[in-house]
């Protein structure tokens, strides 16, 4: 960490003569440094990074772009609950890798930790050298706060909240709990990522738990006030399948944890134990863009304009994704799909000296119940102008009528067109 | 040199300042590219249940954005996303997608060669009048079925035979004595067709 600062510093200073001398703007720098090429750095390959990668490219080839990610693949978070469940075996399925997205768009992939971001002098730092951009985007996802859960450790009680080795752990932990045991369940003050995200991994849970071990049940500890997304069709399908499984508990907010008596406390007070317990701690931005100043007043997300995604705070940083403060939509997978392709095309007009378009924008969330069954989540999104914020379009949003085996079908599909687009 | 550089600099600039309140209303670009986290790039569909766009007949598409919306064809996100667009905007897309290049769903493996045979003489003596060239083609509004996934067809030919999704006085005649595995035969049919 002192080593990032220190070079981070040293870059700022660095940036700030190299500005001077050539001039007012990253265009200027790109025009003279690059015979002419625009550059697009992207920090992040999840959900939003490789479609705003990919897009520009689509969009206009002369632009060079750069996705910076440390991993060498992603997992996605959604579906993740379905392994947990059980219905998926494993988390192939859910694995994509970067290789056909860098060869068929000539994207330039660099696995490579990002280090901090000189707004300045418009370059990147990374564990691989340094990255100059005309504009960048940044799409980290979320960082715990785990400073709010006295003693957390992730390695005793999983947040399993970004897919991985972390979903996997639970899963172990799950499948070694005695029959008759207790899985607590600690859900984050809103907002988080995936609002319906945590009430499908209860489904799940209690789903294999009804299969697995007989006897057992789940304890849901929700920071919120009640449950934050699909309400009644969550209490309609823990009714129909998980009755006596299910323990939900409204407004109990885990502040401590004791990782060897394997215990919660609510508001310091209150003691709940558990066999395996799997703690969502509440979130913010991407840690770069903390490093980065692309944060807010409120400390935790990115105030972004809603027509570029170009942060607020630095001039040709966009952020998109869970990080950015985008209105009226959920920090969910397909907001980020969607944010990342009107980012990329007002990127190019702006790049083109065009007129940026107004965004449109969708979300469709699909949220398991049991084997079969799913429900969904959708809306439009548009920017309104005298709000100037991103709001839902009228008699666009709205949840499933039911549980439904049809949007089970349809969600199997989902997934496979998105992580498709992601990944060629 | 720098000179010239720092006006177009500066020009831009303005450009970026501006950028929010002038900006142009949503292309037929950025429309469609919403829609491709459940339908694909460019509408080209990889997921099975999932139908492709791309090469889709225009007023098909409007049709059934009109439908979806008034609540006359069944549908689950459908039925609520395309309340969220006007007329002009279904349009829009509609051209947009029109305008793609369909290919057909890699899906060979799905597909019953008995039920292709089968399902190719329920075509000629049932179908063929309006989905033109072994469903490559189309009439008015009807779709382009050549080539698109199995799952979906089959999911839309359950919904015409219990009654969910509305047919034409002129297919209902036309289908009146199909069997479940003729249609489900035409749907292998239109599948294994390269569009």
């Amino acid at each position: 960490m002192t080593m990032e600062r220190r070079n981070f510093l040293k870059l700022l200073g660095a940036g700030a003569a190299a500005t001077a001398s050539v001039g007012l703007s990253g265009y200027a720098n790109a025009a003279t440094s690059a015979g002419g090429k625009h550059k697009v750095v992207v920090i992040g390959g999840g959900y939003g990074g490789t479609i705003a990668a990919k897009y520009i490219r689509m969009m206009d080839a002369s632009i060079e772009v750069t996705l910076i990610e440390r991993n060498d693949h992603y997992v996605s978070c959604p579906f993740s609950n379905l392994y947990l469940g059980g219905i998926l075996p494993d988390l192939s399925s859910l694995t994509i890798k970067y290789d056909k997205l860098a060869k068929n768009h000539g994207i330039k992939v660099v696995q490579a930790e990002v280090t901090g971001i000189d707004a300045e002098n418009h370059s990147v730092t990374t564990s691989k050298g340094v990255f100059k951009y005309d504009r960048l985007v940044v799409s980290p996802g979320v960082e715990f706060r785990t400073d709010e859960i006295k003693g957390y450790d992730q390695e005793v009680m999983p947040h399993a909240w970004k897919a991985g080795p972390q979903t996997v752990l639970l899963r172990k932990q799950l499948e070694a709990m005695k029959p008759g045991g207790t899985v607590v369940l600690s859900i984050p003050l809103a907002p988080f990522r995936c609002p319906p995200g945590p009430y499908e991994r209860t489904s799940m849970i209690a789903m294999y738990l009804k299969q697995h071990k007989p006897g057992s049940k789940i304890i849901v500890l929700d920071a919120n006030p009640d449950i934050v997304s699909k309400k009644g069709l969550f209490l309609k399908g823990w009714k129909k399948h998980y009755e006596g499984i299910i323990d939900y508990r409204p407004a109990k907010k885990v502040t401590d944890v004791d990782n060897k008596n394997m215990s919660v406390l609510i508001e310091g007070i209150e003691e709940v134990k558990g066999d395996v317990i799997n703690i969502i701690p509440p979130q913010k931005a991407g840690h770069i863009a903390h490093v980065a100043g692309l944060v807010g007043t409120d400390g935790k997300w990115c105030p972004v304009n809603p027509t570029t995604f170009e942060s607020t705070l630095h001039k040709d940083i966009h952020v998109i994704g869970d990080s950015s403060i985008a209105g009226a939509m959920p920090k969910s997978g397909y907001s980020a799909n969607s944010e990342a392709k009107v980012c990329a095309a007002n990127i190019v007009a702006l790049m083109n000296g065009r007129e940026t378009t107004d965004m449109s924008g969708v979300n469709t969330c699909y949220s398991f119940l049991s084997e079969k069954e799913a429900v969904s989540v959708t809306g439009v999104y548009q920017v309104d102008k005298e709000k100037n914020a991103i709001v839902v379009v009228a008699g666009s949003f709205g949840v499933s009528p039911d549980l439904s085996e049809l949007e089970a079908v349809y969600a199997q599909s989902w997934v496979k067109n998105i992580l498709t687009e992601m990944s060629s | 040199m720098r000179r010239k550089w720092s006006g177009m600099a500066l020009a831009l600039g303005a450009l970026v300042m501006s950028a929010a309140a002038h900006a142009a209303p949503p292309s037929a670009e950025m429309l469609s590219n919403a829609c491709g986290g459940c339908h694909g790039v460019n509408g080209a569909s990889a997921g099975p249940s999932m139908p492709s766009l791309a090469g889709q007949n225009k007023d098909f598409f409007i049709d059934a954005m009109k439908k979806f919306k008034s609540g006359e064809r069944p549908g689950t996100v459908m039925s609520r996303l395309a309340k969220g667009y006007s007329d002009e905007q279904v349009v829009a897309m509609a051209e947009f997608f029109a305008h793609q290049k369909s290919s057909p769903a890699a899906q060979k493996s799905s597909i019953d060669r008995a039920k292709v045979a089968k399902g190719k003489s329920v075509y000629n003596s049932a179908c063929k009048r309006c989905h033109l060239e072994n469903g490559k083609d189309f009439e008015e509004d009807t779709p382009v079925v050549a080539g698109q996934w199995l799952k979906y067809l089959q999911i839309q030919m359950a919904e015409f035979q219990s009654g969910a999704r509305k047919m034409s006085e002129k297919k209902t005649e036309k289908v009146k004595s199909l069997t479940a595995a003729d249609w489900d035969a035409v749907a292998h049919f239109y599948a294994s067709q390269k569009q």
